[in-house]
Formats: C-alpha cells, structure tokens, sequence
C-alpha cells in the first residue's frame, strides 16, 4: 500500500546543511506533493528535540511514512528510525536523504545547485520510500561460546574476560606455546617490567581456567556460518608426542641429538629436534620436528622408497628410550577438531620484516641483526643470558649501532607508514645494552623520535641524560664489513656532516607487518585485510574492533602495530564486544535481505555464485535458489545478477530504484 | 661475419675511452656479433640530456632512437647497445620518458619535420645485459682461453646503470651481473660494498677536491676488501677512480694506487684478445700492465 501522509523533516545541521542548501525553500517546494502532510526544518535533527519532533508529528497528522533529509545514513538512520518507532511507526517506514555529504558539501560555491539537488534528492528518496514494506526484525539464535585466534598478549586477555565473564572461550595458538611475541621480549618500555614475569600469570591463567579450552599447536582450518552460529575445524598439527603423558620434565631435549633452529629464540639459537618452544612455555609441553627429527627423516624416506632398511639397524629413538611415562609414540597425530562458537576475535599480531631484506644495510651478514632478534639477546631468559654477543663469532660487542625506520616510512623499500613501536624500543633496547655494558659505544640513527604515549618522552630523555646513548639524527645509507668490524655510513643531518661509524654489531628496527598468516584467515572468515597484512576495521575511527562480518571482531597488533598497553586494552574492548552480543539469547538482524519469488526464479543458480557470504542454495527438489536468512548481508549482488528478477533485497526491489534514479535523472 | 647489431658509442668511447670501445667491439666479435656503429649518431645529451625534465632536452637521443629506427629496419634487428653508462642511462631514460608521455613524443615527431616519428620499438641495452640475456652466460664461458685466475676484482657500477629505477639493469641496491660475469671469466670478486656509491661525477671538472676523497675512499675500500683493480663501464667513474687518484695521493701519503680497468678490457684478456690495440693500456693514468701481465 504507497503511503499518502508522508513527513519531511529537513535538517539544518548548524550551518553545515542550512549555510548552503536553502532550507526553506526546499520544505516549501516539498511540502507541494500531495503525498506529503507535513514538511518541515529545524537545525539539528539528531538531538533530543529533533527526534522529540518526529516522535510528535507521527501521532499529531498519523504519518505512514517518514523522509529525514539530514546527513549519511551511516550516522542517523538509526536515530530516526528509533523516534518513529516508538511513537508506533514501523521503523523501515523512515528513510534518510542524504543531502548533506552529497548536496551541501560537495557544492558549497554554488547554493542555488546545491539546494536543487537536495530537493530532487528528497522527492528520489520519496519515491523510494513510497514502495517500503513494514518490516520485523529476524531473530537468529545464539550459540554461547567464543573463540579467539592468536594466543599472544591480546588474544590472551580477550580470553581471559570473556571467560571470565562466564562464557566458554576457545582460544587456538599456531605455536606451541602461548604468549606471543611479547614473551619474547627483554624488557618492556617505558617501565622495564620483566614481560615473562608479568606475562607468566596470565599464560597460567589461561591454561588453568575453567571456561578456557586451549588448542596450542593449532590452526583454524575452516569456518562456516554466520554471527551466533559458527561452526569452525581446528587442525592440531602433529606434535609426534602424546601431551596427555607429557610431564614436560624435559629428559628428552638432553639426548636428542639433533638439531634445527629455535623458531622461539629467532635463529639466534639452536634446540634440539625433538623441543619445548622455551622454558616457561604454557602448555610445558614437548614436541618433534619433523624435518630434523633423524628418525622421522630415515621412515620418510623408506616410505617414500628412497632408501631400503638394513634389518637390525638402530634407528635413533634416544628420547623415547628417557622418556619415563612413555609419551614420545612417533605417530603422526595431527588431528581435526570441531568447535560451534558465536563469535570470533581474530588476535594474529603482528610480524617483522627480515633483515636480509636490506642487504645495503647489511642485512646479509650475521651479525646485523632485526631488533626482535635482539630483544633475545638482551633477553636474561635468552640465549646469550642478557649479554649480547655477536651471532657470528659469541664475542660481546664493544660498539652498536641501531637503525630507525629500516624499510618503515619508506614505501620503495618497505612500506609506507610509521611501524610506531621502533622508537621506543630502539631507545629501550640502547639503554639495556648501556646498562649491561657501561663502555659500550652505543649509536642511535633515527630521522625523528616518535614517543608519543604515557610516560615515553621521559623515557627518551633518561636514555640521553642518564645512559649517554649517542643519538644521531640522520639516515643510515649502507652499512658494510670491513674486516671485522661493520662500518655504518651516514649523515647527521644536523650538522650536515656524513657520518661513518665501525661498529661490532648492527641492529636494525625493521618494519611490522601483519602475520604472514593473515590472508589465509582472512578468507575463511571472509573478513578484510590490506597489502601490508593488517585486518581492517570497519571504521578506523569508531568501530576499530569490528568487522564487516557479524559476529567477528579484530583485537591487538593484527590490525596495526601497536605496543603491549594498546593491545591488552584492545583485547578487553574486543572481549566486551563478544559478551554483549552472546550476552542475549537470540540475535535480532536488520530483515533487509535477498527474498526469493519462487514462481519466477528457474534455479539458474547465478545468484549462487555471486554471494559472497555462500548464503544461496538451489533446493534440489523444487529447483529454485534458497536464502539463508542469517547468512544473507543484503548487499544485492544477487538480485543484480538474477536475469528474471525473482530474487530482490526487501525495501530495494528493481522498481522502487528505478524510480528512484528516474526522479535524480530529469533534466533540471 | 659475425650477426650485425647495432652499437651506439657516443664521444668518449671515440677519444679518451678508445680502449673501451676497442674492447667492447672486439669482445663482441669472438662472440659471433659485428657492432656495427649507429649511422650518423649524435650526442646522447651527456649529463643535460636528462637534468631537466624538458622536451628540449629528449630531442637528440629520440633523435638517435629514429636513426636506431631507421638502420634496424635495415638490418632486421631492433636491439641497440650501448656499453658507456651514460649514454645507455640517457637513451633508456629518453625511450621510456617518450613512451610514458605520448604528448611529449608528438611534440617531438612534429619538431623533427625531416626525420620519421618514432615508433618506439627500439631495445636500448646496455653491453652486460645483451652479454647476459642475448648472448647468454654460458656460451661466453666457452670462449675465455685464459681464465682471469688469481684476479682480484671489485666491481663498480656508479649509478648511472642502476639509477632511476626503471633503467635499473640489476637490482638497484644490491646488483650482481657485473660479478657473476667477472666470475665466468675466472676472476676473483672482492665483496666491495661501495660498488654503487657516488664517483663524484662532473665535480671532477669545478671541485676536483670532492672527486679526490671521493675516490681517495673508493679505491682504499677496495684495497681493504683485496682488490687488484677496479671494474667499471662507465669513463667517467673510470676518469675519476683513475685520474684523481693523484690529488688523494698529495693529500693522503698512505694511500697507495690501484689501476682502473673497464670490464671488456679484462673480457677481452680473458679471451686471448691482448694486444694494445684492443687494450690502450696509454689511456690509464695508473697502467694496469703490472697487476695483470700474468694474463698479457
Ligand atoms: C623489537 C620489539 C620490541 C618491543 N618492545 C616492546 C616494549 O618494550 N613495550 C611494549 O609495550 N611493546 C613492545 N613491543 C610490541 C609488542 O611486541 C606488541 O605490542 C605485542 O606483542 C602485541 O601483542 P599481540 O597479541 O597483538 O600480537 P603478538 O604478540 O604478535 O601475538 C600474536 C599471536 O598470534 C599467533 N598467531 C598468528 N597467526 C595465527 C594463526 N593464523 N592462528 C593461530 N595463531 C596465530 C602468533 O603465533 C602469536 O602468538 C615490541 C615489539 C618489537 C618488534
Ligand atoms: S621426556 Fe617425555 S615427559 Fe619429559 S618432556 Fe620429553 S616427552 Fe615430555
Ligand atoms: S616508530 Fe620510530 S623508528 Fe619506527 S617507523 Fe616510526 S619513526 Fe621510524
């Protein structure tokens, strides 16, 4: 039924609407349709008194339909529709008309076009609104459960709240262990916390909690569903040993004798082939590696024929032979597992570019190093116990040289943006060795100082005032050995002079990146990412947890680098997004979706292929195309694909846009 | 008679770096390539050519591209080569800019009422690269009669064979063709880091001082690194590195002298190619003979 008393109410919007659309004269020229019972203004419609007046005229002249011609529907539409609603009016009988973004702004020089735009927006939007089914929202049960990916620092404290709070959480970590790369760290700016020993108690708590059901060693292998409802494969990769046995005492790692690098410590060690991922690992659990493992290579090989087995010969199995309660088995155990969870916190972290990506800057020689890398060596818990020594050789350096901004703000090079932390770090990392190593001729190359957060700029002035770390503002530009020593050729752009330093070891602060890992999740979640790896919010500024898919919300340094305070806060934030929705039983949904016309459609299946969100199915017996109510987002790309029409968003069928572009496209 | 292809000079190569075009255009003939000069070439621009982003100055290497145009037709092949780096930079530099910019070539082609337009196929190539991928590796390896044994090179390329980017004929920070040739001939490279820093270029004319500790820091690098010489394509880096040697030796009394060699000029010794004629040990300031009569 097209509706005949239709209210206009026309925003002001301070001056950023009125200062150049000719407000009056567009409420006069609409309020000419017969359509239309009421057109008015008032200056901002959004606050209380506005939405008081569209509650006021719905009752005063029985409105069957609103029109708000104010700003994006982004921002209000949801206001509007609250106020009609609640004085009785069915909520997607309210439309916005966008004049401000499209009318005002855009044609500021020109406000006789300007409000002629409007106005013809208006009667457009109209035009729509008259074909506009009242419509209910959908309800979708809830599954109380959560998941979290990623077990670093901020997986780890979405965990913890939202099981906290009560609610079951699954929280899958790739490594064996839990922690992240902050447990990889020496010491933390700008308190010089130890991070195993804050970090610790949270890893414990993890394993520990009741609600907490922890899959280390694993990665998510499929997901499927929609918001409340989404079933989700977990692989738990082959681990050779069974955890269930495993008292972690660590007999084994004291036999095995061989050998590969530490994934923990960065290349900056060696662990044995069959390991625990460090000493303070949650679980505390021993695994093989498959490709230095000596018995695991010999059967790989006889399997696939390369070699025939001499009868009688003793295959390493060292660690079997120590372990006392019999854990070690050999058996390739990897293992699917099937979890239904509501909603999801993807918590990947973060990456750091390789140094042998900057081999001008000596990337290619050992002992010029990333400054993760180094954190292991200034690490107490480390490799090198807290006293860096040099890669290549084991001497302790005399000299270091550290290197700002090594591929950041450089998009030919590394990538175009600041990486954020390495100022702080750099400045935290040159103090250690400072404070390790009192003579140590310690350089810091930077091209400005970027310590903007809570206590940091103090910071920076101790590591000056008290460390005497030698700052030098300029570029690095090559760094190369000469005999033994690097030499690092710059220029202090405060002098103006280059500058050349020979130094013992070089550390470089190279970019961060998103995991590696990141696409890959990204398209099983369907959620959006960018070319460095980051996932993307839905809105930068007021939705920096969300995605665009329901149900899925992004935590900590897998949407930007950022440092430990950032990335717990951003964990709980995630977390209280994750308990206020499971928090209710059912799930309400915007109805706004594709509906099917079964007598039209042929089951041609093109709808199929174009859903983005695998919404669609053709139903075998009657032969035509299906919508998944829940899964279905509304976006379109169906019904713009469907050659009979049979298949419409509600409230966005053919006929009601076109008409709609018919009124925008008459000549003025 | 070897496969005719076209080689560009340019004015150096016919004075001061007779030694390089001697060598270049003799290396090439115990390849199975004549190097038949670019009829009626003109300057490549020198270091105006492309300072200024201006139709002005893209004239006499478009000019030079016509001609490379016009002769290649002739001689069925469109591959031009040119083994001075200032005279590839330019000519690249000027094909790319002419193809990127359409306008700018219409300018030009309505400019040049007497010549034909340009039409933009001409494959400007510097020597390295036709001698890695037209001549290929592995067919040079075949003909070295006196592998470079016991040679210790550095390889220099300046910047003119990796800068901008787009002309780049290697990777720009770390390239390595010039050692992977060197290395076929039997010589031994020095890791030398500084192989794409600054010469000091045309300060050598006005600020001879700045050329001076630029080469002064180049050469006791190399010396550093173990080099007997120095590897370039380039006359004027080899006039730098070379020439200027003089003025780091009046002001540092350590310094000690390393001869400067163009790379055909030790391709063409490891060929068995070792008469003066080819190699023009006179053009040196610091002779090479000694550090390589092994090979002579
Ligand atoms: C050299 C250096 C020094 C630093 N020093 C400091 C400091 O002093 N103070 C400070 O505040 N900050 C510091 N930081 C920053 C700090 O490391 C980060 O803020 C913090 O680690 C971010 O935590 P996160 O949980 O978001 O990410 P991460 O720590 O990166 O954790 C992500 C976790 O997710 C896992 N994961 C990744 N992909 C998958 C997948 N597909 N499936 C399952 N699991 C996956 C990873 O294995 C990892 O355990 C430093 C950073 C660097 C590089
Ligand atoms: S010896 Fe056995 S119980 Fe001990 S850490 Fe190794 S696998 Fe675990
Ligand atoms: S944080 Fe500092 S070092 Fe890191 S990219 Fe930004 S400015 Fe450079």
């Amino acid at each position: 039924m097209a509706m005949k008393r239709i209210g206009v109410f026309i925003c002001h919007c301070g001056r950023n609407i009125a200062g150049t659309v000719d407000v009056k004269r567009v409420a006069e020229e609409i309020g000419k349709r017969e359509d239309v019972v009421l057109s008015t203004t008032y200056v901002f419609m959004c606050s209380q008194p506005g939405q008081k007046l569209i509650e006021d005229s719905v009752k005063k002249y029985n409105l069957d339909g609103v029109v708000v011609a104010n700003c994006s529907p982004t921002l209000h539409e949801k206001t509007m529709r609250n106020a009609a609603a609640r004085a009785g009016l069915n909520p997607y009988r309210v439309e916005i008309a966008n004049i401000r973004e499209w009318a005002a702004w855009p044609h500021e020089d020109n406000p006789e076009a300007a409000t002629r735009k409007a106005i013809r927006i208006i009667n457009a939007t109209i035009e729509k609104l008259k074909a506009n089914a009242s419509l209910e929202p959908i309800e979708v049960p809830v599954i109380r459960r959560a998941l979290v990916i990623g077990g670093g620092v901020a997986g780890m404290q979405a965990a913890l709240d939202i099981a906290d709070s009560g609610i079951e959480t699954i929280l899958v970590e790739k490594e064996p262990t839990i922690g992240g790369n902050m447990f990889r760290l020496s010491e933390t700016f700008p308190t010089l916390d130890c991070p195993q020993c804050i970090l610790t108690p949270k890893m414990n708590d993890v394993a520990g909690h009741p609600n907490i059901k922890l899959y280390t060693y694993s990665e998510v292998d499929d997901v499927e569903g929609f918001m409340g409802n989404f079933k989700v494969k977990i692989k738990k990769k082959a681990t050779f040993v069974d955890w269930n046995k495993c008292t972690g005492c660590g007999e084994c790692l004291r036999v095995c004798p061989a050998h590969a690098d530490s994934e923990f410590d960065l290349k900056m060690a060696k662990r044995t082939s069959i390991y625990i991922a460090n000493e303070q690992a949650v679980p505390l659990k021993a695994l093989i590696d498959e490709n230095s493992c000596i018995r695991l290579q010999f059967e790989k090989k006889v399997k696939e024929g390369k070699i025939k087995p001499k009868k009688n010969v003793k295959i390493c199995s060292k660690c079997a032979d120590v372990c006392e309660p019999n854990a070690i088995h050999f058996q390739n155990n990897e293992e699917i597992v099937e979890e239904e969870v509501g909603a999801i916190i993807v918590a990947t972290g973060y990456e750091v570019m390789p140094a042998e990506a900057f081999p001008e800057l000596g990337g290619k020689y050992p002992d010029v190093i990333t400054s993760l890398q180094f954190e292991r060596l200034l690490a107490p818990s480390g490799p090198t116990a807290g006293i860096p020594r040099r890669p290549s050789d084991g001497k302790v350096p005399e000299s270091i040289a550290f290197v700002h901004c090594v591929g950041s703000r450089d998009p030919q090079n590394g990538v175009p943006y600041c990486s954020r932390i390495c100022c702080m770090y750099t400045i935290k990392q040159a103090m250690l060795v400072k404070h390790a190593m009192h003579d140590a001729a310690v350089y810091d190359f930077y091209i400005d100082i970027r310590s903007n957060g809570k206590g940091y700029e103090e910071f920076y002035h101790r590591a000056k005032e008290e460390y005497g770390v030698n700052f030098i503002r300029g570029k690095v530009s090559k760094v190369y050995r000469v005999g033994d020593k690097y030499r690092v050729q710059g220029v202090d752009t405060l002098t103006g002079r280059i500058v050349e330093v020979d130094v013992d070891m070089v550390v470089l602060a190279t970019a961060a990146k998103g995991s590696s890992t990141v696409k890959e999740i990204a398209k099983k979640l369907r959620i959006p990412y960018d070319e460095w790896g980051w996932l993307k919010e839905t809105h930068l500024k007021l939705k920096p947890l969300e995605t665009p898919v329901g149900g899925v919300y992004i935590a900590g340094a897998a949407q930007f680098i950022k440092d430990i305070t950032d990335s717990v806060s951003q964990g709980s934030g995630a977390a209280a997004k994750v308990m206020a929705l499971l928090s209710k039983p059912e799930l309400e949904k915007e109805p706004l979706l594709a509906k099917v016309d079964p007598e039209i459609c042929a089951g041609c299946g093109r709808c199929k292929d174009q859903c983005a969100y695998d919404a669609i199915t053709i139903d075998p017996v009657r032969h035509v195309s299906v919508v998944n109510e829940a899964l279905c987002e509304g976006c379109g790309a169906c019904s713009a694909n469907c050659p009979t029409t049979a298949i419409q968003v509600v409230n966005f069928k053919k006929g009601q846009v076109i008409r709609a572009v018919d009124v925008l496209a008459e000549v003025f | 008679m070897g496969k005719k292809v076209m080689f560009y000079p340019g004015c150096t190569l016919k004075g001061v770096a007779k030694n390089l075009e001697d060598s270049t255009v003799e290396s090439a003939r115990v390849l199975g390539y004549d190097f038949i000069e670019l009829p009626g070439w003109t300057c490549c621009g020198a270091v105006y050519g492309l300072a200024q982003d201006s139709v002005k100055f893209t004239i006499a290497n478009v000019r030079n591209l016509i001609k490379a145009q016009n002769y290649g037709k002739e001689i069925g092949d469109n591959r031009l080569i040119a083994v001075c780096s200032m005279c590839y930079n330019n000519l690249r530099r000027a094909h790319i800019d002419v193809m990127k910019n359409k306008d700018k070539l219409k300018t030009l082609d309505l400019f040049m009422d007497e010549e034909a337009n340009y039409e933009g196929n001409i494959n400007v190539l510097h020597y390295l690269q036709f001698l890695k991928n037209d001549v290929g590796f592995d067919n040079i390896k075949k003909m070295v009669k006196k592998p470079l044994k016991g040679l210790k090179v550095a390889p220099y390329y300046g910047c003119l064979l990796l800068r901008p980017e787009e002309i780049s004929i290697d990777d720009r920070e770390d390239p390595h063709i010039l050692e992977d040739l060197l290395q076929l001939l039997g010589a031994e490279v020095v890791d030398y880091p500084l192989k794409n820093e600054c010469c000091g270029s045309y300060h050598t004319v006005d600020k001879k001082e700045i050329v001076g500790e630029r080469t002064y820091k180049l050469v006791s690098v190399a010396k550093d690194m173990g080099a007997d010489v120095i590897a370039t394509s380039c006359p004027l880096c080899f006039f730098n590195l070379d020439k200027r040697q003089e003025i780091a030796k009046k002001k540092h009394s350590e310094f000690e002298h390393m001869p400067i060699v163009y790379f055909t000029q030790l391709m063409a010794i490891a060929f068995g190619l070792t008469s003066q004629d080819v190699l023009h040990f006179d053009k040196h300031y610091i002779s090479p003979e000694e550090v390589l009569k092994k090979w002579l």
